[in-house]
C-alpha cells in the first residue's frame, strides 16, 4: 500500500475503509439520537459526540479484542468502535428491553462487559479507577490486556485522576489515559479551568509518558494510542494522550452554547475528522469516490434501520423493575 | 475449642479464603509490613507476598475504584479502609460505581467486592476517627451490609461476604477486636440475611448491633436479677435484614428497644423500628418502641464526653424498665 504515514504494522490497509465506516455510524448514530430528543421521541438527556469521531475510532482500532476500555458519559462513540451492535445500542435509548442495558441504563450507562467494553459513566472521572482496577485484573493474573481509559478535559480536574494516574503509574498497570480534549467542560473553557496548555503535561508529575495528538486526525491518534498501547502491553506502565477535539453539538441536549463563538465552531467544524479520512484514502488511490458514497449510505441505512428495530422491541415491564439489583 | 479475638478471627478468615483461592487478595493504605492500623493483616505480606497484600498510596478514590474494576473483571478484592469515617473519600466509588454497576447494566457483569473497615468511638480518636456511618451504605440499594459483633460471627460472615458476588460493606467494631469467643479452626460460613438470637427472653426483645450487642447482654445480665427477662437479637446484616426473626422475637415479648452506636437521629434503629410498626408484631406491642442511640453531636475527645455520646448500659437498663413501666 502507499505509505500514508507512519501507521502502526498492526493495521491493515483494509481496515482503514472499515474506520470510516465506523466513524460514519458514530456520526448518523448521534445525528439520529439528537433529532429524536429534539422532537422529544426519546427522554433523559444525552451527550453527543459529533465530531469526536476520530478520537474514539482510532484509540480503538489499535486494540486486539481482548482489550478492554472504559468510557464516559460522551459514550456512544467508544461504545460502536469497540463493536457494538447499533441497533442495541438504539433500542437502549429507547428504553427497550432488547437494549444493552434492557432500558435500565439509557445514555449513560451503555456496557458490554463481555465484549471488553466496562460501560459509560454518568460521573465524571468515575472510569479512572475502574480503568485501574481492571488493569491489575490483567497484570496479576497475566492476561495481557491492555485498558483504555476515555475521558475529558473536565475531568481531569477531578482528585480521582490524580489518584489513579499515580496508582497506575507506581504499579506499572497496563492502562492508557486518553484525554478527549473538546475544549469544554460543560461550558467552562478548558484554558481558564486548568493552568496548564495541555492536559498531557500532567502525565509529568507522575512519572510517566503524555503526548498531545490531533484527535481530528484518526491517524495521528493510532500512532499516539498505539504506542502507548504498545509499552502497557510490555509492562512498561500508563501514559496518557490527549487528543485535541472539539464537539460540535453543546454539552447535552438543553445547551444554547453561549460560552462560545459561532465562528470558533465553524473553524472546527472545518477539520472534519471524517472528510479528512475521506479525502486522504482518496486522494491514496485506497478508496473511489464512489465507493466512499457507498460507505457513507451503508452507515446512514444501519443507524435507520436500527431505529426500527428500536421501536418494534419490547418494552420492559413493571416486573423488571426490582430485577438485576444483586447478582 | 479454641478462643479467637475478633482481630484473630477476621484475619482467619481472610487468610484460609485466600490459601484456597487466587483471585481473593486485599488492598489497602499500611496493610503490608505495618499490618493494617489496628494490625488486623500482621503477618499477612509474610505469607501472601506484597502481590495479594497489596500496600496503596493514601488514595480512598482510587483504591475503591481501583477494587471496583478488578472486582468487575474477575478478582474478589477485600479493601480495608484504615477508619470507616474515609468512607467519605471512597464514596463515589461504592454509591454510584460499586452499588448501580450491574442494575445500570441490565444486569451484566458483577462486583464481588468486600469493604472492611473499623467503625465506631471508645478509642479517643475523636470526631473524625469515630463515626458509625452504616445507615448511609443501608440506604444504598445494590450495596450489602453486615456488622459483626463477636469473633465468631465475624469469621463466618466475613467467608460469606467474601463469596458474595456483590458489593459488601463489612463494619469491624474497633472496640469488638479485642473480644473473644469460640473460633472453630475449619473455615465455615454464615448467610447474609440471618439474625442471631444472642439471648434468649420473654419480657422484652432488645435489637442491638456491634458493640451494643455486648452492652445490652451486660445490662440483660444485670436485669435478669430482678428478674426482667430481656432477648437480645443481634441482626449481623443490616442489609439483607433478617426482619422475621425480630417480628417473631416481639410477637413474644410483646416490647421492642433498638440500641446501635450511630446517631439516632436518621439511624438504623428507625427502620427496625418501623419494620415492626408495619408488621403484624404491632397489634402484639403492649408499650411504644423504644430507640436508644448516638446522641446529634460529633464525638468528642474527653473521655467522658465520648462515652456520654452514645448509649451506655445503664441507659439501655433503664430504657427497659421504662419500657416495663418499672422505673
Amino acid at each position: 500500500m502507499t505509505q500514508l504515514v507512519n501507521l502502526p504494522p498492526r493495521v491493515k490497509e483494509t481496515d482503514l475503509t472499515g474506520l470510516l465506516k465506523q466513524m460514519w455510524l458514530i456520526r448518523y448514530f448521534e445525528e439520529k439520537v439528537d433529532e429524536f430528543f429534539a422532537k422529544g421521541m426519546i427522554h433523559g438527556t444525552t451527550h453527543l459526540a459529533v465530531g469526536q469521531e476520530a478520537s474514539a475510532v482510532g484509540s480503538i482500532a489499535v486494540l486486539e479484542d481482548r482489550d478492554k476500555i472504559t468510557s464516559t458519559h460522551r459514550g456512544h462513540g467508544h461504545c460502536i468502535a469497540k463493536g457494538a451492535e447499533v441497533n442495541r445500542m438504539m433500542a437502549e435509548l429507547f428504553g427497550r428491553t432488547t437494549g444493552y442495558c434492557k432500558g435500565k441504563g439509557g445514555s449513560m450507562h451503555i456496557a458490554d462487559v463481555e465484549k471488553g467494553n466496562l460501560g459509560a459513566n454518568g460521573i465524571v472521572g468515575g472510569g479512572f479507577s475502574i480503568a485501574t482496577g481492571a488493569a491489575l485484573t490483567s497484570q496479576m493474573k497475566k492476561q495481557g490486556y491492555v485498558v483504555l481509559c476515555f475521558f475529558g478535559d473536565g475531568a481531569s480536574n477531578e482528585g480521582s485522576f490524580h489518584e489513579a494516574v499515580n496508582l497506575a503509574s507506581i504499579w506499572k498497570l497496563p492502562v492508557v489515559f486518553i484525554c478527549e480534549n473538546n475544549q469544554y467542560g460543560m461550558s467552562g473553557p478548558a484554558k481558564e479551568m486548568m493552568n496548564v496548555e495541555d492536559v498531557a503535561q500532567r502525565a509529568e508529575a507522575y512519572g510517566i509518558s503524555g503526548k498531545v495528538v490531533d484527535g481530528n486526525d484518526v491517524f495521528d491518534v493510532m500512532n499516539g494510542v498505539g504506542e502507548a498501547v504498545d509499552r502497557a502491553r510490555n509492562g512498561e506502565g500508563p501514559s496518557i494522550v490527549e487528543a485535541k477535539t472539539y464537539r460540535w453539538k453543546g454539552h447535552s441536549k438543553s445547551d444554547a452554547k453561549k460560552y462560545r463563538t459561532r465562528e470558533e465552531e465553524q473553524e472546527w467544524r472545518a477539520k472534519d475528522p471524517i472528510a479528512r479520512l475521506r479525502d486522504v484514502l482518496i486522494e491514496k488511490g485506497l478508496l473511489t469516490e464512489e465507493a466512499a458514497d457507498e460507505i457513507k449510505a451503508e452507515a446512514k441505512k444501519e443507524i435507520e434501520d436500527s431505529v426500527e428495530f428500536a421501536k418494534d422491541s419490547p418494552m420492559p415491564t413493571i416486573d423488571d423493575l426490582m430485577e438485576d439489583i444483586y447478582a | 475449642m479454641r478462643e479467637l479475638t475478633y482481630l484473630e478471627a477476621v484475619k482467619e478468615a481472610m487468610s484460609q479464603e485466600m490459601r484456597q483461592n487466587e483471585d481473593v487478595f486485599i488492598l489497602g493504605e499500611d496493610i503490608g509490613v505495618y499490618g493494617g492500623a489496628f494490625g488486623v493483616t500482621r503477618g499477612m505480606i509474610e505469607e501472601f507476598g506484597p502481590e495479594r497484600i497489596r500496600n496503596t498510596p493514601i488514595s480512598e478514590a482510587a483504591i475503591s475504584g481501583t477494587a471496583v474494576g478488578a472486582a468487575l473483571t474477575g478478582m474478589r478484592p477485600i479493601l480495608e479502609l484504615q477508619f470507616s469515617d474515609f468512607i467519605t473519600i471512597a464514596m463515589d466509588n461504592m454509591v454510584n460505581q460499586a452499588a448501580k454497576i450491574r442494575y445500570m447494566y441490565g444486569g451484566k457483569g458483577k462486583v464481588p467486592m468486600v469493604l472492611r473497615t473499623p467503625s465506631g468511638s471508645g478509642t479517643g480518636a475523636a470526631a473524625q476517627h469515630s463515626q458509625s456511618l452504616e445507615a448511609w451504605m443501608a440506604h444504598v440499594p445494590g450495596l450489602k451490609v453486615v456488622q459483626p459483633s463477636t469473633a465468631y460471627d465475624a469469621k463466618g460472615l466475613l467467608k460469606a461476604a467474601i463469596d458474595d458476588d456483590n458489593p459488601v460493606i463489612f463494619y469491624e467494631h474497633k472496640l469488638c477486636y479485642k473480644t473473644k469467643s469460640d473460633v472453630p479452626e475449619e473455615q465455615y460460613s454464615i448467610p447474609l440475611g440471618k439474625a442471631d438470637v444472642k439471648r434468649q427472653g420473654t419480657d422484652v426483645t432488645i435489637v442491638a448491633t456491634a458493640i451494643m450487642v455486648h452492652k445490652s447482654l451486660e445490662a440483660a445480665a444485670e436485669l435478669e436479677k430482678e428478674g426482667i427477662h430481656v432477648e437480645v437479637i443481634d441482626p449481623r446484616t443490616l442489609v439483607p435484614l433478617d426482619t422475621e426473626t425480630i417480628i417473631q422475637s416481639v410477637k413474644k415479648t410483646s416490647r421492642l428497644i433498638v440500641v446501635h452506636e450511630a446517631v439516632k437521629r436518621g439511624g438504623f434503629g428507625g427502620e427496625i423500628a418501623s419494620t415492626i410498626a408495619e408488621s403484624e408484631a404491632f397489634d402484639y406491642l403492649d408499650a411504644p418502641i423504644k430507640r436508644l442511640g448516638g446522641k446529634a453531636v460529633p464525638i468528642p475527645y474527653n473521655p467522658e464526653l465520648e462515652k456520654a455520646a452514645i448509649p451506655t448500659v445503664d441507659d439501655i437498663v433503664a430504657a427497659v424498665k421504662e419500657t416495663l413501666n418499672r422505673l
